[in-house]
């Protein structure tokens, strides 16, 4: 996934590091340390939180341990029992990459949309803004008996609405080819939500004076946004695509609390808790899951860098 | 778990590597944490006499169980002037995270299953040996200290209650018909059809919750192969490939193709199947006896009839009954431990399953002296239907590693409910072996 190149305020930076670098002078042995105790808590919480644990994932990914005592090396055996005969490991890969794609292309698109439709100063505008982001103040785990409250099959409002009660209702959550879509209409639900609120603030921060000389030149008003509106809100674009992959990798509650992410909503997260942290402890072998949800975060992340990167080159 | 530590406000490029990078990685801190924490515990018990207090891990959270261990609780507290401190954690969620649990920060007294799901976590250490308490204990016949004892013959566990699953009824509703309960496999079959001629959704059916379909595997298992079969499928012994296993599943397949069951299992819970027995919208249902009882109103107890799950080969018969036995445990890293064992010593006593099934009497007492007298009807079926098994297994998820039980076989019978032809049981027999293979290679300790 490409980055949009670096915003408007980071070329703003140089000019500030020169400044600070002119005052550094000025700086007594007091407010070095100061400095470097800042700087040095915060190396020492990243080794210790992040380079810690994830390194110590990948080694445990080469046991297997319950929990206690000292880890069993196996080799590559949790990686080849993860890739040949664990039958929901390729589904939990499919379902992360198509919430991803489910949620960059329509749910991200949508909160967009109803966005500039917002900025419109609409009637009742405020109404509808709070409606829209109402589902964000919601944590997952309560959209999740939500869901069910809506889509059982026995109980659901949904059957009860159409008349299919007495365990003739429609199966929208144990069946796995309806479930998936269902916890998908509602991630986006609450993504659509955010994606919208972001935009809005975006939008309003867009230099009218841009569009009228857009106008002025003759653009129509679509050639107006994507050529004009929608570039110079690359900060925010930035922002959206970062929180649309976090999402995508991290979703976990809403199908963990629908039925505990089996039967056709496997995703890599939930393989990783059902592992490690559930009855059945197979802590090496869930590591093994997480370095997987490693290595696809990772290949964002790296692409990312890449694209700032070069351009600060570039620069 | 792997929640985001982010807020969109602090939402920096070094941050979505932060945030990338903690959520890849965290889920290892808690076993660091808990393994690096390890011994240190039980040091803090306090003399005998002293009133002390002692804290109780349960995971009865419906609201009758729950009654049920308070009220017991009361007697103790009366009786031993010591205080207890009930922690109770959803039943489901608590299984989830037993181990974690048990290798944290676990209380001096913990609910907890008979059998080898106890001895599991005996073996790796997790559970004190309450020999010592056992020695103390009257009433519990050998079957008990048996399912109740370690792999290397300590006991670790002390048994509350037990219960029956089997094949439930509706009386009424079988007056009505004219329906017999079926003795047999054959005449379960054509009952079920009956009832689907007469409108009657036959076999009441969930599976959300991954353990209700265990049941009618392991009694079409132990009625088609016999008891031992089953004990050495769970115990990794038999193959899952055998013949044997495939039949059992072909059998099984045959109620859903021919439309028996309620449709939908993988999205039921056993709540609401309970409730559609209750309710009389199906006519029979594989549970155990409080699933039933506890989603049934109380004043229609006695409409609701029990009888073994059918016979399938005459020479094994109904002699197998699925009997669960649910207890406590003492943790090996309980802070109390004099008190924890003091609490268990009451716990094994007849009052305490007197006390207990006065309040949720959806269960029947294990200990010979118990009170019996009061009884409801379902409560002495369900008795006299344990008393005349000649063996009494635990359930699948409780007879086999849990490792095995919630990440294998779980998510192999929801894929079966939702497809079962033949090719799809020879596909998932195959892969369910190789599984076995993988995990069962592995030492429990």
């Amino acid at each position: 996934m490409a980055a949009p190149p670096a915003s408007s305020v980071e070329a703003a930076a140089p000019r500030t590091r020169r400044v600070r670098r002119g005052r550094r002078r000025r700086l007594e042995a007091g407010d070095i340390a100061i400095l470097s105790v800042l700087v040095g808590v915060t190396i020492v919480i990243d080794v210790l939180l992040i380079w810690g644990t994830s390194i110590a994932s990948i080694i445990l990914s080469f046991t297997s341990y319950g929990g206690l005592g000292t880890p069993d090396f196996i080799g590559t055996r949790n990686y080849h029992d993860i890739l040949t005969i664990d039958l929901s490991f390729i589904p939990a890969v499919e379902h992360n990459l198509l919430w991803l794609a489910f949620l960059g292309v329509v749910a991200t698109p949508l909160g967009l949309l109803m966005a500039v439709l917002l900025d419109r100063q609409l009637r009742f505008s405020r109404f509808y803004q709070s409606a829209l982001y109402l589902p964000v103040a919601l944590s997952f785990a309560v959209v999740g008996f939500m869901v069910q409250l809506i889509l059982s099959a026995d109980q659901g409002v949904v059957n009860a609405i159409l008349g299919r009660t007495h365990g003739n209702g429609i199966d929208f959550l144990g069946d796995p080819h309806k479930n998936i879509w269902m916890a998908l209409l509602f991630a986006s639900w609450r993504h659509t939500g955010y994606v919208m609120i972001l935009y809005l603030a975006g939008l309003k921060s867009v230099d009218p004076a841009l569009k009228e000389a857009a106008i002025v030149d003759g653009a129509n008003p679509v050639q107006t946004f994507f050529r004009v509106v929608f570039p110079t809100m690359r900060p925010i674009n930035v922002i959206i695509l970062v929180i649309t992959v976090i999402e995508s990798l991290r979703a976990f509650d809403l199908v963990y609390v629908i039925n505990v992410g089996r039967n056709g909503l496997e995703l890599l997260s939930v393989l990783v808790v059902d592992n490690i942290i559930g009855e059945a402890s197979r802590i090496g072998y869930g590591s093994a899951i997480a370095v997987f949800l490693l290595i696809v975060t990772l290949g964002f992340v790296i692409t990312y860098l890449t694209q700032i990167l070069r351009r600060e080159e570039v620069r | 778990m792997t929640q985001s530590l982010l807020t969109p406000s602090q939402l920096s490029r070094r941050s979505l590597l932060r945030g990338a990078a903690v959520g890849a990685g965290v889920v290892t801190v808690p076993g660091l944490l808990a393994a690096c924490s390890g011994g240190g515990g039980g040091s803090g018990s306090s003399g005998g006499a002293k009133s002390q207090t002692i804290s109780l891990g349960s995971n009865y959270s419906d609201p009758t169980p729950k009654k049920a261990i308070q009220d017991m609780m009361d007697a103790y507290q009366k009786k031993s002037g010591n205080t207890v401190k009930v922690n109770t954690v959803a039943h489901n969620d608590y299984q989830t995270n037993i181990t974690r649990y048990l290798q944290g920060n676990p209380d001096d007294a913990a609910a907890w299953f008979a059998g080898y799901r106890m001895q599991f976590f005996a073996q790796k250490g997790y559970l004190a040996d309450v020999s010592d308490v056992w020695s103390g204990l009257t009433g519990f016949s050998d079957a008990l200290k048996q399912a109740s004892t370690g792999t290397d013959g300590k006991q670790y566990f002390i048994p509350l209650y037990n219960y029956a699953w089997a094949l439930f009824y509706r009386k009424s509703t079988f007056q009505a018909k004219g329906y017999q309960p079926p003795k047999t496999w054959d005449e379960y079959v054509a009952l079920a059809k009956k009832m689907k001629a007469d409108g009657i959704v036959p076999i009441g059916f969930s599976e959300k919750d991954g353990w209700p379909a265990m049941g009618t595997f392991d009694y079409i298992n132990m009625r088609k192969n016999g008891y031992q079969f089953h004990v050495d499928l769970m115990a990794g012994k038999e193959s899952w490939t055998d013949q044997k296993v495939k039949d059992v599943f072909g059998m099984w397949a045959s109620l859903f193709d021919q439309g028996l069951y309620q449709p939908g299992a993988n999205g039921r819970t056993w709540e609401e199947a309970g409730t559609s027995f209750a309710k009389k919208e199906v006519g029979l249902v594989v549970f155990g006896t409080p699933h039933v009882g506890l989603q049934t109103p109380k004043a229609e107890h006695d409409d609701i009839g029990i009888v073994p799950f059918p016979a399938i080969d005459p020479a094994n018969g109904t002699d197998s009954i699925e009997a669960p036995i649910d207890g406590f445990m003492l943790p090996a890293k309980a802070k109390n431990v004099a008190g924890g064992k003091d609490l268990l010593k009451w716990l094994g006593s007849p009052e305490a399953e007197n006390t207990y099934l006065k309040s949720d009497p959806n269960n029947i007492a294990v200990n010979s002296a118990a009170d019996t007298g009061n009884y409801e009807g379902l409560q002495k079926d369900s008795a006299a239907l344990v008393a005349q098994a000649k063996h009494i297994s635990q359930y699948l998820d409780r007879d086999t590693r849990p490792d095995f039980a919630q990440t294998v076989v779980i998510k192999a019978f929801q894929s079966f409910v939702d497809k079962h032809s033949k090719a799809d049981i020879d596909a998932m027999c195959a892969n369910m072996e190789d599984q076995k293979k993988s995990i069962f290679s592995q030492p429990v300790s």
